[in-house]
């Protein structure tokens, strides 16, 4: 760890106020990526601002029936809360699904939206790795990339998998991030909030520089929906997903009227699969239905030496998860 | 323990009590001070600057930025570091360290993760942020990343411990049935809780050091020749470790570093191994490729049993694991070659890991002996009680005791393996398909040779010590036990101490040795201090003055004479005026009149979900039979940590490197997947509980270790009644069970 400067905000203004254009400092919220990177010394801010002042921990219902969740609300305050557990159960157990005790309970969700990747040629300091080097290549392509490393969304600069959980149940149940900053405030829309690698996976989301996540506003439940979140891993606990998945759906008799899918541990972005969601529209209830959706959703995958298990493994996260939502 | 066993008449009830650990106390409240845990006045810290390259050398290495980092009071690095010795290694003398090779020796790079500079600051984050300071340039060589490219590169070294008997090439060819498999276990790391450290200062010409370690002794004695001093100038303390493994068996350049810094600096150092390095620099167990040969007659016997195996080694030092060391002697076989040959890779030296040797080479038999049954069309289960050898034919001798073929059955009964249907996949309970499988355990019995010494105290108290160690297991507890047995004293009046090289010299910790050595130490050595005690009380003015000592019985804590009086050993000493009654002893070494092994045998159930492609272990039993269990807790919770631990060997464990440049890269806590509480399964452990009173006074023969053989083989057994699919690779991992994996369309 290096010294880096460290100063207390206790409103958001005052926050970005001390944070500035200065490329080199960072907002310090639950610090569950921010410190570790920063001991490994994969980031090294010259000034931490420290956000757990700032009043950001309200979860309000909007009178359009939305939900707005401030960023410094827990990751463990967020998954008990009571209108999320009722209207939004895929983001709870997403939540759940996540980390551990301790650090749900100190995660944020403005945090968790800046998490960054588990690529371990990111995080040894070492490797070349375009995030976290521009231009120095990507050493997980011919490396090992087996658990947390892509299928959807890669490209030849970086493959590293979106480690969150908890963006995969909001890329589902459709949300916007407002954000404050030197120029004022502004939202955006979830889905373009994290940024594909491209040729710049140094960019991983739509923040300008200074500018400071507030809250993020749930999309509306859809009414009479059930929805869920299936992760799958190695072992049962304490891992990241090698593939998940966030459904959604209403049904119309047998027959699903609305969907909504989301994929995690399998892009490089938190992923919705709109192809699926359109495939499953007007369908009955039937797995092999579910198969012939889910299989749409890697049409376009690209399987490395390691990971390529991950393209039928993602479409069982998305069948199973589907099933067990419609049959119960 | 069984239920139907009679009590023994030799030992009061405490000998096999599950008494809880006299030392958790200390460890829950934070009391139990740990090697980083000591912060002597003056203290300083270091932090160390490993290599990012796995071969080549230090081409330059410049310490001037770092040198201005604020705190930094030392930077030390092969062009700035004390002359000293190697150390012989020789277990023999009791100097044995793994990684001979001295840290900072020469700029010479074996491996990724290698000390290259050890930065000396006032605090332990200043140490941290100088040595990221310190810019180091390398020149690279190609590295040799695994077991194939070592093989590629430059052959084999051969090993140690090969056997061979009769002609299994020959009883091969003409057999009736055979099978030929190769089998491949990957490096593991061992990832103790608690980290590798070391806490030294010297006051004159005296080195103290707090070590992270398994081995007092071994480390005293390996340090006094690396230092070039005589062993009663260092003194070693381990009193607590949180656990090791077998990765701090011996003493690692960390801490030698860590003792030569504090020299230089006339000021204690304190050296801890971060997470990352704990892959590299103080062992691991080394990958292994093993064929096995096997084949029968027409009946299903056992006629010929060939296991080869060759494991990566470092560059620095020969490493065997000898993976055939059970193959030799668990089943009847004519015809029989075990060899152990070795490649040298760029990684650090591996050292003895839970079973070393056993662990990769039972995964081996065991899968191969349930492969040999099915081409047999035998049962596993009755294939192996056909073919469990009955005496030890390696060396020609009895065994001890040998009830593997009652555990086997026990197990086999309590875990319903009647109710197995043979056919692949059959047996289904929802979305899963169930799996059985099962494996034989195993573990050579030893026995070292040792001293401690045991003294009844004026105030009413007894002290034991040794120079062993508690590193987790219940030794605290165990010699305790013995002590309060023998003299009658409750527990909480017996003190003992361990983890200090200045008491009586006492054994590594490993090899599941420590109760069958030390037990027997202690119980002398409690036994002349009772004498002493009796020759105190029939004295001049005794208590019991004119009594013959032989008439004199030891009752609760004090000596008793034939009318029923009876006098404490405090008053017994009050009286005297003496503080103590003391005894010393030595024990020796286990004989050569028989083979002393511990037997078992594991049940496995796992389920598959094809569905999402989930693999589980949902129920284990196992029935092992290590002699006498002293402590039931301790013991029980021996063997089932074990068999986590071979969950986490079948299903999880594997540190990965990087083929390209040797590398390693799932070196932390996150991505080296090992189990956690949600992977329990029901775990039903049966001590069988049968002395071995051939071995030693007590009839124990160790625990540590045997509940990890086999297991990871009867978990791939199950996987394949389950699957279908035999994984001859370990870890069985999801993505090896898959059946609709695509290409890789690119690297």
């Amino acid at each position: 760890m290096r010294a880096f400067d460290y100063a207390r905000a206790e409103s958001p203004a005052a926050a970005i106020a001390a944070h500035g254009s200065d490329g080199q400092a960072a907002f310090l919220a639950g610090g569950t990526t921010l410190l570790d990177l920063v001991k490994l010394d994969v980031m090294q801010p010259r000034k931490l601002v420290d956000i757990n002042g700032v009043a950001l921990d309200r979860i309000e219902r909007l009178d359009d029936g939305r939900l707005r969740i401030g960023a410094m609300v827990t990751n463990t305050a967020l998954a008990r809360d009571q209108r999320v557990v009722a209207d939004y159960a895929v983001l709870s157990q997403a939540l759940l699904a996540g980390a551990s005790t301790q650090l749900r309970n100190k995660a944020t969700t403005g945090g968790n939206l800046m998490q960054r990747v588990r690529c371990p040629y990111f995080r040894d300091g070492v490797s070349a790795c375009n995030k976290r080097e521009p231009g120095s290549g990507c050493a997980a392509i011919g490396g090992v990339n087996r658990s947390v490393h892509a299928v959807l969304g890669t490209s030849d600069s970086c493959i590293a998998a979106h480690p969150s959980d908890m963006c995969v149940a909001m890329a589902a149940i459709g949300a916007k991030v407002q954000v404050e900053g030197p120029e004022g405030r502004r939202e955006i829309d979830f889905a373009d909030f994290h940024l594909l690698p491209g040729d710049t996976p140094q960019r991983e989301h739509a923040l300008a520089p200074g500018e400071l996540i507030t809250h993020v506003v749930l999309d509306a439940p859809l009414a009479g929906s059930r929805s869920a979140y299936l992760k799958l891993r190695d072992r049962q606990s304490y891992q990241f997903a090698l593939a998940s998945s966030a459904v959604i759906v209403t049904l119309d008799g047998d027959t699903i009227r609305e969907a909504r899918v989301a994929l995690g541990g399998v892009g490089t972005k938190p992923w919705r699969a709109p192809e699926v969601e359109a495939a499953l529209v007007g369908q009955p209830v039937s797995e092999q239905r579910f198969a012939d959706a889910a299989k749409r959703a890697f049409a376009h995958a690209t399987a490395y030496a390691h990971n390529a298990y991950k393209i039928p493994l993602g479409q069982q996260a998305i069948v199973r998860n589907l099933t067990d939502l419609t049959t119960a | 323990m069984s239920d139907d066993k009679p009590s023994d008449p030799h030992f009061s009830k405490i000998i096999g009590a599950g008494v809880p650990r006299i030392d958790g106390p200390d460890k829950l409240s934070g009391r139990a001070h740990y090697a980083a845990d000591q912060l002597p006045a003056g203290l300083t810290y270091g932090y160390g600057v490993f290599s990012t390259i796995a071969s080549g050398k230090v081409t330059q290495l410049s310490v001037e930025r770092a040198r201005r980092m604020p705190g930094v009071i030392e930077i030390f690095h092969h062009g700035h570091f004390p002359k000293l010795y190697r150390s012989p290694s020789s277990f023999a003398q009791g100097n044995k360290v793994e990684e001979t090779r001295l840290p900072f020796e020469d700029e010479r790079i074996y491996y990724a993760g290698q000390f290259v500079a050890l930065v000396v600051a006032d605090t332990f984050e200043n140490a941290r942020a100088a040595a990221r300071e310190v810019e180091v340039s390398y020149a690279e060589d190609a590295a040799l990343a695994n077991l194939e490219q070592g093989v590629a590169a430059h052959g084999t070294q051969s090993g140690s411990g090969n056997h061979s008997r009769g002609d299994a090439a020959a009883a091969f060819d003409s057999a009736a049935r055979h099978i030929d498999v190769t089998y491949r276990t990957p490096v593991e790391t061992h990832n103790p809780m608690e980290m590798h450290a070391s806490t030294a200062w010297w006051e004159r010409d005296h080195l103290t050091i707090f070590d992270a370690s398994q081995g007092v002794v071994m480390a005293r004695n390996a340090l006094s020749k690396i230092f070039a001093i005589p062993p009663e100038r260092v003194t070693v303390h381990a009193p607590y470790i949180g656990s090791g493994f077998g990765s701090k068996l011996w003493t690692w350049p960390h801490a030698v570093a860590a003792a030569a810094a504090a020299r230089e600096l006339g000021r204690p150092v304190q050296l801890m191994v971060p997470r990352a390095q704990m892959f590299t620099t103080t062992g691991h167990r080394p990958e292994t490729r093993q064929r096995l040969r096997l084949a029968t007659d027409g009946s299903g016997k056992l006629v010929s049993l060939r296991h080869e195996s060759i494991n990566t080694t470092s560059f620095t030092d020969q490493y065997v694991e000898t993976c055939g060391s059970v193959t030799k002697s668990l089943y009847s076989c004519p015809n029989l070659m075990v060899s152990h040959a070795t490649t040298q890779v760029n990684r650090g030296t591996p050292t003895s890991m839970r079973a070393p040797g056993a662990a990769p080479g039972l995964f081996a038999l065991e899968s191969a002996v349930d492969e040999m049954a099915a081409a047999a069309g035998v049962d596993p289960l009755d294939f192996r009680l056909d073919n469990y050898a009955e005496r030890d034919e390696s060396k020609d001798l009895d065994f001890s005791s040998n009830h593997i073929v009652e555990a086997t059955q026990r197990a086999a009964e309590r875990f319903g393996w009647a109710a197995r249907n043979p056919d692949i996949g059959s047996m289904r309970q929802g979305r899963e398909i169930v799996g059985y499988g099962m494996a034989a355990c195993n573990w050579e019995a030893l026995k070292r040779p040792c001293d401690a010494r045991v003294s009844l105290r004026a105030d009413g108290t007894a002290f034991a010590s040794c120079a062993t160690q508690d590193i987790g297991t219940g030794t605290y507890t165990i010699v305790a036990q013995a002590v309060s047995d023998l003299t009658g004293l409750p527990l909480e009046r017996i003190t003992v101490e361990l983890g200090d090289s200045s008491y009586p010299d006492g054994p590594v910790s490993g090899g599941s040795w420590a109760t069958a050595t030390t037990l027997p130490a202690i119980a002398k050595a409690t036994r002349v201090a009772l004498d002493e005690m009796k020759r105190y009380a029939t004295g001049a003015n005794g208590a019991f003055a004119g009594v013959a000592s032989d008439e004199l019985e030891v009752a609760e804590g004090g000596l008793r004479n034939a009318a029923g009086k009876q006098v404490s050993f405090a008053d017994i000493l009050g009286a005297a005026r003496y503080g103590s009654a003391d005894g010393e002893a030595h024990t020796e070494g286990a004989d050569a009149q028989y083979s002393y092994r511990s037997f078992g045998a594991h049940f496995v159930e796992v389920r598959w979900d094809p569905g999402i492609s989930h693999l589980r272990v949902a129920r284990v039993v196992s029935a092992i039979d290590v002699g006498r269990v002293i402590n039931e807790t301790t013991a029980r919770n021996q063997v089932e940590g074990a068999i986590v631990m071979g969950i986490g060997m079948g299903l999880f464990e594997a540190t990965e490197y990087d083929a390209r440049n040797g590398r390693p890269v799932n070196n932390d806590y996150a991505e080296y997947v090992v189990p956690v509480h949600a992977d329990q399964p029901e775990v039903d452990v049966i001590l069988l509980d049968y002395p071995d009173t051939r071995f030693n006074e007590y009839g124990a023969r160790g625990i540590g270790e045997i509940g990890i053989t086999g297991l990871a083989a009867a978990v791939a057994n199950a996987v394949h009644h389950a699957t279908g699919k035999r994984i001859r690779e370990l870890p069985i991992t999801l993505d090896k069970l898959m059946d609709d994996v695509p290409e890789a369309r690119t690297a």
